[in-house]
């Protein structure tokens, strides 16, 4: 029996996402700890699964460690499978050629060999770094019904926030005659999600002609969604409505983070139908007796001190006395007592010593702004000495 | 260490809780929020390096078996050995087994079978932590024939116990069963060493004198014909011998020292489910109390333990609770000294209260 799979998922996790600055030292932006207890690489994953897309190639390039590890054979998302599954596709050397991944667009050309393995009809494109929850069955069915060769994922956003996307112009019918990266003068407000369905054989074609032009940049945005275009492919939108987030910044990881809080939050999690798969850790539940305030927390805390407006990840201790207010905190943190949070992002296994001070509060932080917008951000595995101070907006990568 | 396979009694001593077990095995039992109580002995062996264990069941083995799955959770989804289901009414019992000796004949095959030389037998009703491969060491050390681990407390006396004593070597120099005396005794927890062979000897012999106790009729007499030595097990120790007990080691969770001595090493394995992060909305106030991932309190939680997906409506005040998985309390609810199973549902502005010594238990699935 030839076996084959209608649709399979490529999802481009090797960025460096050097805009999270000391977030992402040592791992990649798709490993980064989210709401508490997941990592941002759980949401396409979890999209794939419950779209019924089992087969699953993950490019890694940058740093790519920790998120290999968190991944393993696939098993917390289902995708541990003896046909499909997850693969972890890193660059490789080759009879002929050995390079790393050049582009998105060569990222994915290098693994045209994983893809045909599979003999799929569609390839769905995904990226590493946005916070949502979508039905992929449901654009597949469009892309089918209109019999497009290339199907691009797309919402409306504010239009002065337009020049930061990928901008695409349609006809009334839902067909694209144009698509700007980054317009400083945006023409609509239909920004791309960087979710793509393909058509594989065009894919393919179209990727093979972008790996022979010597002027490419190897990139979909840039070189392949414009020359098909160019040759007159069959190309359109799908309008998603819900929530998306793109978390490349240290401020919109923030905002995402507070968007989980409330309980009619902006993005909902505990809807058990197409649940957020991740690699749950094995600690007991949280022990909470301090003061909590409209906050999240996973499991494994313990939890002595003051809680605003926070999300709290695995394993964090907050002593009596401490207090964290409208920050986001990773996993396997101490915070000692009479210590203060304000406005920040904790890395994982940070340690803030017996009264430090880590920023201030948001009102005067935001007028320090700076490129994280008065956020203060802590490194994986700083330690923060006794009485020691934070000043709003720091980058912080090693221990003070 | 030296090889061993183990075996757990999933469906023992169910008579002592007959409310919690009505709908399910004793080792799936869910206990301090997430867990059930099979992860206890199963995690121990495990972390012992046990890596073949035979789980013996009874009738309402249903949510044992959706718990454990293949049993990937404990690092026992394995070609070699892992994690085997022993089902009853196998190997030539026809009957349910009614007795240890019974259900440990339901299991002979399976031992006949296993290559290790020593067996580590334990209960899935109690709380601990200890690595059989120490009690092993012992056993071999003491050349003993069997090995029975022991946990010195004052024995509540509400069921079927044994208590011994044993001379300074740890060598037992008597068995009681059901013993009046009072004060703290050397009380047995129903986890035991032998070689495997020795095993499958005793039981064979015992069934073909038609014994039906492995406590009155092989361990007591035992005390002249073998070698039986004590193996002491310092620390923690619960086992769910009814439900004020049940209740009782439930809260002792919310103590530092022993959740830290249990949960501490972040190694007792339990089956993962994806529910959210825990939401504590703003009004809701929590104090000394468990939270499991899931949970949504907008009340009141004081010295409780909540398991996953509890809802606590708004205004609701719920203290010295122990609240099973997907609950919903509603608003303005008053409960004090409640057991309340899997998925029940109160509804707004209800009161309900046990006590200190009779905690008020509700039924899987009631709607109040």
């Amino acid at each position: 029996m030839l076996r084959k799979k209608e649709c399979v998922a490529m999802l481009l996790a090797g960025g460096q996402g050097s805009r999270l600055y000391a977030l992402t030292s040592n791992i990649a932006k798709p490993a980064v700890s989210f709401g508490a207890k997941y990592r941002i690489i759980d949401f396409p994953l979890s999209n794939c699964i419950n779209s019924g897309i089992d087969t699953v190639g993950v490019l890694t390039q940058y740093q790519p460690l920790v998120l290999n590890e968190y991944i393993g054979n696939g098993q917390p998302w289902d995708l541990d499978r003896t046909f499909g599954g997850v693969h972890i596709l890193s660059p490789y050397e080759a009879k002929t050629d050995t390079s790393w991944y050049k582009g998105t667009a060569n990222a994915i050309y290098q693994n045209i060999r994983f893809m045909k393995m599979y003999d799929p009809e569609y390839v769905l494109i995904l990226s590493g770094d946005h916070i949502y929850k979508m039905d992929y069955d449901k654009m597949l069915q469009a892309h089918k019904a209109a019999g497009a060769d290339c199907t691009i994922a797309c919402m409306e956003v504010p239009l002065k926030e337009a020049s930061r996307f990928g901008i695409l112009n349609t006809n009334p019918d839902g067909t694209i005659y144009e698509f700007e990266e980054k317009p400083a003068q945006p023409k609509s407000n239909l920004a791309s999600m960087g979710i793509y369905i393909f058509t594989a054989a065009k894919l393919f074609k179209y990727l093979e002609e972008d790996d022979k032009n010597p002027d490419s940049e190897k990139d979909f945005g840039k070189n392949v969604l414009p020359s098909m275009l160019k040759a007159g492919e069959k190309m359109f939108t799908y309008r998603f409505e819900g929530y998306w987030k793109d978390v490349g910044t240290i401020s919109s990881l923030w905002e995402a983070n507070m968007d989980l809080l409330g309980v009619v939050p902006n993005f909902e999690l505990a809807d058990r139908e197409n649940e957020i798969h991740s690699r749950s850790p094995l600690a007991p539940p949280a022990f909470v007796t301090g003061e909590i305030v409209n906050s999240i927390l996973a499991t494994g805390g313990e939890i002595e001190g003051k809680v605003v407006n926070s999300v709290v990840g695995t394993d964090c201790v907050i002593e009596k006395g401490a207090e964290v207010i409208d920050s986001v905190l990773m996993s396997n943190i101490t915070v000692k007592a009479g210590a203060k949070i304000n406005y920040a992002i904790i890395d994982e296994e940070v340690t803030i010593g017996e009264k430090a001070i880590i920023g201030a509060p948001i009102e005067e932080a935001l007028k320090v702004g700076g490129k994280c917008n008065g956020i203060t951000v802590l490194g994986r595995g700083v330690t923060v000495k006794k009485g020691g101070k934070i000043p709003a907006g720091e980058i912080v990568d090693k221990n003070v | 260490m030296a090889s061993t396979v183990g075996v757990i009694f999933s469906s023992i001593n169910e008579e002592n809780v007959p409310e919690l077990t009505k709908v399910r095995s004793m080792g799936s039992l869910p206990f301090g929020g997430r867990y059930r109580l099979v992860d206890f002995a199963l995690s121990n062996m495990v972390n012992s390096g046990i890596t073949t264990v035979g789980m013996i069941t009874k009738n309402n083995y249903q949510s044992l078996m959706d718990h454990l799955g293949t049993g990937k959770y404990w690092d026992l989804a394995r070609k070699e050995g892992g994690l085997i289901l022993l089902p009853p009414y196998s190997g030539e019992t026809e009957t349910l087994y009614k007795n240890r000796l019974e259900a440990l004949k339901g299991a002979t095959a399976f031992l006949k079978k296993a290559k290790q030389d020593f067996v580590v037998l334990a209960d899935s009703d109690s709380i601990y932590k200890l690595d059989y491969s120490k009690v092993i060491d012992f056993h071999i050390k003491n050349n003993a024939d069997i090995t029975m681990v022991y946990h010195e407390h004052e024995t509540k006396k509400s069921h079927y116990y044994m208590t011994f004593d044993t001379a300074k070597d740890g060598k037992i120099t008597e068995i009681e069963i059901n013993s009046t005396k009072g004060g703290i005794k050397k009380n047995y927890i129903n986890v035991m060493v032998a070689r495997r062979s020795f095993l499958l000897r005793i039981t064979q012999e015992a069934i073909q004198h038609g014994y039906t106790s492995f406590g009155k009729d092989i361990l007591s007499p035992g005390v002249k014909t073998y070698n039986l030595y004590g193996y002491k097990l310092d620390g923690y120790y619960a086992s769910i011998t009814s439900l004020n007990g049940y209740f009782d080691a439930n809260m002792d969770m919310l103590d530092k020292d022993i959740r830290t001595e249990i949960f501490g090493g972040r190694d007792v394995y339990t089956k993962v489910n994806d529910s959210s992060p825990a939401k504590i909305a703003e009004g809701a106030i929590v104090k000394n109390s468990l939270v499991s991932d899931g949970c949504l309190i907008e009340g009141t939680v004081e010295n409780c333990v909540l398991f996953r997906g509890v809802k606590i409506g708004k205004g609701a005040v719920v203290k010295n609770c122990i609240i099973m998985t997907d609950n919903i309390i509603g608003e303005n609810c008053n409960l004090a000294y409640v057991i309340s199973d899997k998925n029940s549902v109160i509804r707004d502005n209800r009161t309900l209260a046990g006590c200190e010594i009779q905690p008020y238990f509700i039924n899987k699935g009631s709607l109040i």
